[in-house]
């Protein structure tokens, strides 16, 4: 008897703790979707506060408390902040620095990679080292060395300084790069080589073809750097029919800090492509951070 | 490959074969843009930037050589030099372990696989592809003390918000609040290494009775080791060159309190052009980051866990 009561009490135990157990999953559901939602809300304000503000009427950014949303919505202050600084120049030279940037790192650092991981030759050990040793040193260190060198060739004031570093050394996509072409088989090289095809033909047209999606991440990442890059157009670019968009916008707040309209506005405007090669690309994007460690 | 007969007798250098020689010259051939690229962008800057700090020089004059005067005025002769460097170590110290337990957090929330991860995970991920101009001109307007969302959300919740980057007391935090909201990145790294962590782990543990806060403790957080050894190196590299949101935001101020090392370096070289005394800052700023980053390793070296050592 007591022994069948125990099993009896034993099995009620068991099923209620499974129903406690279930339970605290769907309470934990439950809570986590609650945080998430919560936290995706702090997190995209930001973004709501500047498309609002963009689109408000000036009689409705400077009160308190705040029109949230914009009666009547109204496109003046992309129509002002577009014309008080010379936009289309500005996007001209941003777009001339991230396409030649972007060409000159998917060429230079695929050769360099392709070298690292396809060739044995002694030494490509220390060298990858001494490449993965170079993201070490702050830029602050060679920055005023370079500077005086772009001086001295006469380069200061264009965008030569800018673009024809990524020509040369570009040590996170040498990495990622090398990655990838570790993993390509030694075979389809062999079986070229024998078909009479050289290490450039190889490089050309056996490697490359398949590194297309990874030679879209390297690319990417090189857009947005030089899309988002301050520090670079501040210190060479002296003349503002050379500025980019990010030195012309800095340069814009700096003369008139209150029109917050037209500066999110033109804010606005310099996301907005970033956003949309974002969402085309969210994959490729994912799958670089995973695999380099690079932020963005 | 074993073809030659010749007695590798006649050498003592052991000779190359022709393919050996055929890699080594393709090899460097297909290197050489990072091997001139190094030369040129990495290691003459670096070399010339030692001299440079032992000079006077700047654009405008040729400058000569001042020894140590450099290091011995930023040391001892300089307050606003130590001013920047404690900034920067308030920006380090608050932002860098801050950073460390949102992203991990949003890491975890996201691991438990709940749907719609790839959505959120997008949102957390959105401020970081935001570029620095623009996002500083924003959080310049969310900031603001009067009409600003910030403070105009703490006064639905009846607190009178401080005025923020007007404010030498507050305007430090703001920066690190703004610093968070870019965590993203860091996020996604960490949640590709939560993905790794074996199940089978946290499956045994559970059985064992094990809670929410031991799972974490004693399993995520020794897997985890690795990632946040990484990205704590990374993040304390990335901080000490922090410079284009306070350059666009404040200009150092009010009151020198957003003047951080990176970017009085900057006003040294670029404004008042003395580019000898900016080198010798450029290499103790490299010199702390090196001591640091080799702190941080031998600290941590029984702390962090390598699976499959």
């Amino acid at each position: 008897m007591a022994q069948i009561s125990n099993a009896q009490s034993a099995s009620a135990d068991r099923l209620a703790s499974r129903r406690s157990a279930d339970n605290r999953k769907i309470i934990e559901t439950i809570a986590s979707h609650a945080a998430l939602v919560v936290l995706s809300l702090v997190f995209l304000v930001p973004f709501l506060w500047l498309v609002s503000t963009s689109l408000k009427p000036d009689t409705q950014i400077l009160v308190f408390p705040p029109v949230w949303i914009p009666q009547p919505a109204t496109i003046q202050h992309y129509i002002v902040g577009l014309n008080y600084i010379p936009f289309l120049t500005y996007l001209k030279n941003t777009l001339i620095y991230c396409g030649l940037s972007v060409l000159g790192c998917v060429i230079s650092s695929s050769l360099v990679a392709y070298s690292l991981a396809r060739i044995r030759w002694m030494g490509r050990g220390l060298l990858f080292a001494v490449i993965i040793a170079t993201l070490m040193v702050p830029a602050q260190v060679t920055l005023i060395p370079l500077f005086l060198v772009f001086k001295n060739l006469g380069w200061i004031g264009s965008l030569k300084p800018l673009i024809v570093p990524y020509f040369f050394l570009q040590p996170f996509s040498i990495f990622l790069l090398r990655q990838f072409f570790m993993t390509i088989p030694i075979e389809l090289s062999e079986a070229a080589r024998i078909d009479g095809a050289n290490e450039f033909q190889i490089y050309r047209m056996v490697v490359m073809p398949l590194a297309t999606p990874v030679l879209a991440t390297v690319g990417l990442f090189t857009f947005l750097n030089t899309w988002n890059d301050y520090l670079g157009p501040l210190i060479y670019l002296n003349d503002p029919s050379l500025y980019t968009l990010s030195l012309g916008l800095a340069q814009f707040q700096g003369e008139h800090s209150v029109l917050w309209g037209p500066l999110m506005a033109v804010s606005t405007v310099m996301i907005v492509p970033v956003l949309i090669a974002f969402f085309f690309t969210q994959r490729t994007f994912v799958q670089g951070i995973t695999l380099t460690g690079i932020k963005g | 490959m074993a073809t030659t007969t010749t007695p590798a007798l006649r050498t003592a250098r052991p000779r190359l074969t022709r393919q050996q020689r055929h890699d080594l010259r393709n090899g460097l051939l297909f290197a050489s843009p990072a091997i001139i690229g190094f030369l040129v962008f990495i290691a003459y800057p670096i070399l010339a930037s030692i001299y440079y700090s032992f000079t006077s020089y700047s654009i405008l004059q040729p400058g000569h050589w001042v020894g140590l005067d450099n290091y011995r005025e930023l040391l001892t002769d300089d307050p606003v030099f130590y001013t920047t460097l404690e900034n920067t170590v308030y920006m380090a110290v608050v932002t860098i372990p801050l950073s460390i337990v949102l992203a991990m957090g949003l890491a975890m929330l996201l691991n438990l696989k709940v749907s719609g991860q790839s959505f959120y995970r997008t949102i957390f991920y959105l401020p970081t592809i935001v570029p620095f101009v623009a996002s500083s001109l924003l959080w310049l307007w969310i900031f603001n003390p009067q009409y600003g969302l910030l403070n105009t959300l703490l006064w639905y919740v009846g607190i009178q918000g401080p005025g923020w980057l007007g404010d030498p007391a507050w305007s430090k935090p703001a920066l690190v609040i703004m610093q968070l909201w870019g965590v993203g990145g860091w996020m996604i790294i960490y949640l590709a290494g939560l993905q790794d962590v074996p199940k089978e782990l946290y499956e045994a543990a559970e059985l064992d009775g094990a809670r929410w806060w031991h799972k974490t403790v004693h399993l995520t957080i020794p897997f985890m080791s690795p990632y946040i050894l990484y990205s704590l190196i990374l993040m304390l590299i990335g901080i000490f060159q922090y410079f284009t949101q306070p350059q666009v935001m404040t200009q150092g101020g009010p009151v020198d309190s957003t003047r951080v090392y990176a970017l009085y370096l900057y006003d040294m070289a670029f404004r008042f052009f003395r580019m000898g005394y900016a080198s010798a800052m450029a290499w103790l700023l490299f010199l702390l980051v090196v001591v640091l980053t080799i702190l941080i390793f031998k600290t941590s070296a029984r702390r962090v866990y390598y699976a499959g050592q």
